[in-house]
């Protein structure tokens, strides 16, 4: 059998890898983006001088070979789902007994005037870093539009470069829409104090023409205000990259739907990362979850699904995870910008306004639904065992020094945290005990 | 209605990455170095005891200076902005300058030290071994050596580039805690408290031996010397003292604390080569190689050293065991003792083999490899029978060793090419020390590295600046504990990771199922 994968993101290649564990099939990886698997999150470190190219490469170039992938660098033009085969830009049919379509994303662009404009663009894939840093050289200014995860990775390679930096973000505050308030507040605080201009509540009206067919400035719609810049990048957000699948046959709503197997409406046509949409997501989830960790998980799933060892796609325990510049942020379970119904949510933060700890619980049930961390980093195993058995707050609390995972010294606040729940909830919250690691394995064996 | 916010700082936070400052005390430093050369080329008008403060201050003022601008003026975090872009850290034209300069430096120390100036047979010292002197007078009342010179300059490089290493990390306190650990242990235990046990020798004073409690065999390849033996049981009390706690370290009290806190205990907290890799070194940890190549390298040739340093140190002792004078005890009863330790250890090895099903094919090899020794050994005292091992003077051999190992290793590859291949080659490829902690490491610690269940992103900055050349990545991408007989703990990688995935800690009851679970696979099939 002949699996042929279209995109070596992580979706398409944890497709590959497991395919091979599983079975002996032939394996085909198309891209037309890298020539190898690189890891898409660290793309901004290349840019800050953290890494080069190759060290984001997660397996050594002859990985492939020896697991039997065989990688295409091509870009695919059109499928033939009758004949069940592929044609590549360069005249190249591969025939495929099943396909999976791991295409990812393309960045949002709202039909602002001046967006196809020179020095436009966008941070997802390799071609947009060589895009900026081929208008990086003397590059004095530049305008962020969107104020998401990307955008803020944006700020911070362009800042590290001394590049003014100004970022128009739509919010009053800083990705309130899913961040709580005060986390919002403390990043919005994190970045000006990182001298980076922020302009709220603000959107784009135009991208300015420098008249040879180069942006040169952006004019806020609120203000009016006219910014000079040699660079607009566009992170307002990231939306499935199929345009060049729409009419083929292929069920398309946001995303390429598949059913809980990652099958499309096409016999042996799956999709799987950025690009699938589930038609019966789980509930309190989406049907896109544009992230790493669940791109991992549908390709292990869809290559047991291939391989004959039929399988739903269980997307666990929501968790997902970044860094603000210099703030880390980590999340487990469900913790939303506001509240649900009969949600309450019990908030620390450190004096020196850079650290949190929120834990979300159902007043009914007084069980813990949620955790929201900044600058502190706390264990993911230990969160979603009291997610899933929806343990009591006080309980939670009591334990909490099981989740912390900083590193050896760092100073522990459970008490400090005990007590700030105790006089916002009402809840008496006994002091919590201290932890060591065989207590917490004990802890994740009961 | 929509708010302007503009930043809060006075100025830009980030300065460009060399800024006037920073150039200025680039040029105080290298004046500092500056006046260290001309002495040494033999400008002796130089050569004043004022000189010497002004040159050691002007290099302390300068990197100092140049650290504080580069990190401490900035937000706390990680800094690695621009190291790639850098010709000093990315083995360009200035690292490649650098090492060859340090190379020929580390030349010049062990076999041309009449360059520096060393005065023999009653002669006084010139050049850069005079200009130390008078700092020598002061702190142990004697003329300067080479290797005074050297150790002076040593610890001076762990002490500033310690500094900026601790700014650097400020907001991680176990980078803190640990980088002032590698320079208190260099400043008291390398460097002053045996320069000044020497000065109180009294009527031991000829009889040198080894100061440093914690330069522990087989890292200190001649603690098991004739003469070395001699002098330190001919110390009185003190000599005894140091022989017996020596020995201690070696048996029981290192494999203890590697039993409960794993190598780093002595690599990155308490060991001089592991002080300078992890604050002089850190500009270019990153250069370590990564590929499985160069990892099965490593362990031929770390272990390779290892087996060479036990037989050596056997040929050595069995030879002057015979050499007619009176010992405590005979050749023969000294090849037994040994023999009997091997067969002890081979015996470990054997009972970890069948606990540790990760690591059985490796421990096989062990084995096989420590038979290989004990035969050499039986050889040695019932085949050849003479004073001459493997039909070699002894000495010879460990002269030879000596060369290779200590000097060439050691000191010329191991940090003439920090710039080029990273700051742990020696670490990593030559020192039999870390092949022996690193066995314990990996057999029977308590410590690990933890991958936080499934939340790596792949990036690859815990392997880029990984200093041992670990693939951190491998196993973080996995959701695999990290369990490396290698790894020193410096604890960098949890440290630049930016999702919070790893975290060094010890725990006794998992011991010997510290790697085998792997939580990133999603799907459990039973």
């Amino acid at each position: 059998m002949h699996v042929v994968i279209i995109g070596n993101g992580i979706s398409g290649i944890s497709t590959a890898r497991w395919v091979r564990k599983l079975s002996d099939h032939k394996i085909t990886v198309i891209s037309s983006e890298s020539e190898h698997f690189y890891s898409r999150t660290a793309l901004m470190y290349i840019y800050m001088g953290h890494m080069r190219y190759e060290d984001t490469k997660p397996y050594e170039d002859h990985f492939w070979a020896k697991n039997r992938i065989d990688l295409v660098k091509g870009h695919v033009d059109s499928i033939n789902y009758k004949e069940q085969a592929i044609s590549l830009n360069n005249g190249t049919q591969i025939q495929y007994d099943k396909l999976v379509l791991a295409l990812g994303s393309k960045s949002n662009k709202f039909g602002w005037p001046g967006q196809d404009l020179k020095g436009v663009t966008g941070l997802y894939n390799l071609q947009d870093l060589e895009t900026i840093e081929s208008y990086s050289k003397n590059l004095k200014s530049a305008v962020i539009v969107g104020g998401g995860l990307i955008g803020i990775e944006l700020a911070e390679m362009l800042h590290s470069r001394h590049i003014e930096v100004t970022m128009l973000v739509r919010e009053k505050s800083f990705w309130d829409a899913v961040l709580p308030f005060e986390e919002s507040q403390m990043i919005t605080r994190h970045i000006l104090k990182n001298g980076i201009k922020l302009q709220l509540e603000t959107n784009l009206q135009e991208i300015v023409d420098d008249g040879n067919g180069m942006a040169c400035a952006v004019i806020a719609k609120e203000s009016g205000e006219k910014i000079d810049c040699g660079l607009v990048g566009l992170t307002a957000g990231v939306s499935p990259n199929i345009g060049w699948l729409k009419d083929t046959g292929l069920e398309i709503n946001r995303g390429i739907v598949v059913n809980d197997h990652l099958q499309t409406s096409i016999p042996n046509v799956y999709a799987i990362g950025d690009c699938a949409e589930l038609s019966n997501p789980k509930p309190g989830r989406r049907g896109v979850e544009a992230i790493w960790y669940t791109g991992r998980m549908m390709g292990e799933t869809c290559a047991y699904n291939i391989c004959g060892k039929e399988i739903s796609y269980d997307a666990g325990i929501w968790f997902n995870s970044a860094k603000f510049i210099d703030i880390e942020y980590q999340v487990y379970g469900e913790v939303l910008a506001k509240p649900k119904e009969h949600h309450k949510s019990l908030y620390w933060e450190h004096a020196d306004g850079d650290k949190s700890v929120r834990i979300v619980y159902d007043d009914l049930e007084k069980s813990v639904v949620g955790f929201n961390l900044m600058g502190i980093r706390f264990r993911h195993e230990v969160c979603e065992k009291w997610l899933k058995e929806k343990t009591d707050i006080k309980a939670v609390v009591k334990d909490l020094s099981l989740a912390n995972f900083d590193p050896e010294f760092y100073r522990t606040y459970e008490v400090e945290i005990a007590q700030s729940f105790t006089e916002q909830s009402g809840i008496s919250f006994s002091n919590p005990k201290r932890s060591n690691l065989d207590r917490v394995l004990s802890f994740l064996k009961a | 209605m929509s708010e302007v916010y503009k930043s809060m700082s006075i100025s830009n936070p980030h300065p460009p990455f060399a800024d006037g400052i920073q150039k200025a005390m680039t040029a105080v430093a290298a004046i500092g170095l500056l006046i260290m050369v001309l002495v040494t080329v033999g400008i002796e008008s130089l050569s004043t005891p004022l000189n010497l403060v002004i040159s050691l201050a002007l290099m302390v003022v300068g990197t100092i200076g140049f650290a504080w601008r580069a990190f401490k003026i900035k937000p706390s975090g990680i800094k690695n902005n621009g190291i790639w872009f850098s010709s000093t850290m990315s083995r360009g034209v200035v690292g490649w300058i650098a090492g060859i300069v340090i190379t020929g430096f580390y030349i010049i120390l062990y076999w041309y030290e009449g360059l520096l100036g060393l005065g023999s047979n009653g002669v006084a010292n010139t050049g850069l071994i005079g200009f130390f002197d008078p700092l020598a007078m002061a702190i142990k009342g004697t003329a300067a050596s080479q290797w005074f010179v050297y150790g002076t300059l040593y610890t001076v490089a762990i002490l500033i580039f310690g500094v900026r290493f601790i700014w650097k990390y400020r907001h991680n306190r176990y980078q803190v805690i640990r980088t002032l650990s590698v320079m208190g242990f260099q400043l008291f235990f390398a460097y002053l408290i045996p320069e000044i046990l020497e000065s109180l020798n009294g009527e031991y004073a000829t009889k040198w031996f080894e100061k440093d409690l914690k330069n522990m065999w087989p890292l200190d390849y001649d603690f098991f010397d004739k003469w070395h033996i001699a002098n330190m049981s001919g110390a009185g009390l003190v000599g005894w003292g140091f022989l017996i706690f020596s020995l201690l370290m070696i048996f029981v009290i290192s494999p203890f604390l590697t039993y409960k806190y794993g190598k780093r205990w002595y690599c990155s907290w308490v060991c001089g080569c592991g002080g300078l890799a992890e604050t002089a070194g850190d500009p270019f940890r990153h250069l370590s190689d990564k590929s499985i190549k160069a990892w099965k390298i490593e362990r031929w040739m770390i272990h390779s050293v290892l087996v060479f340093s036990i037989v050596m140190t056997v040929a050595v002792v069995y030879g002057y065991l015979g050499d007619g004078s009176q010992y405590y005890i005979t050749r023969t009863m000294f090849t037994v003792i040994v023999v009997i330790l091997l067969v002890i250890t081979a015996g470990v090895f054997y009972y970890f083999m069948n606990k540790r099903e990760d690591a059985k094919k490796d421990l096989q090899k062990v084995i096989y490899g420590l038979a290989g020794v004990i035969a050499l050994i039986l050889i040695i005292n019932f085949l050849i029978g003479s004073g001459n091992a493997f039909f070699i003077d002894n000495y010879s051999f460990k002269k030879w060793y000596g060369f290779l190992i200590g000097a060439a290793f050691s000191g010329v590859v191991g940090v003439g090419f920090y710039p080029l291949m990273g700051s742990r080659m020696w670490c990593r490829f030559g020192c039999p020390m870390a092949a022996i902690l690193g066995l314990q490491q990996k057999l029977f610690s308590r410590f690990r590295i933890t991958t936080n269940g499934s939340q790596c992103i792949s990036c690859g900055n815990c392997s880029t600046y990984c200093e041992m050349g670990i693939d951190v990545r491998a196993y973080a991408q996995k959701g695999q504990n990290i369990v490396r007989s290698s790894c020193v703990g410096c604890g960098v990688c949890a440290a630049v990771c930016p999702r919070g995935v790893l975290k060094l800690e010890n725990g006794s009851s998992d011991v010997y199922e510290k790697t085998i679970d792997i939580r990133n696979n999603h799907i459990k099939m039973g």
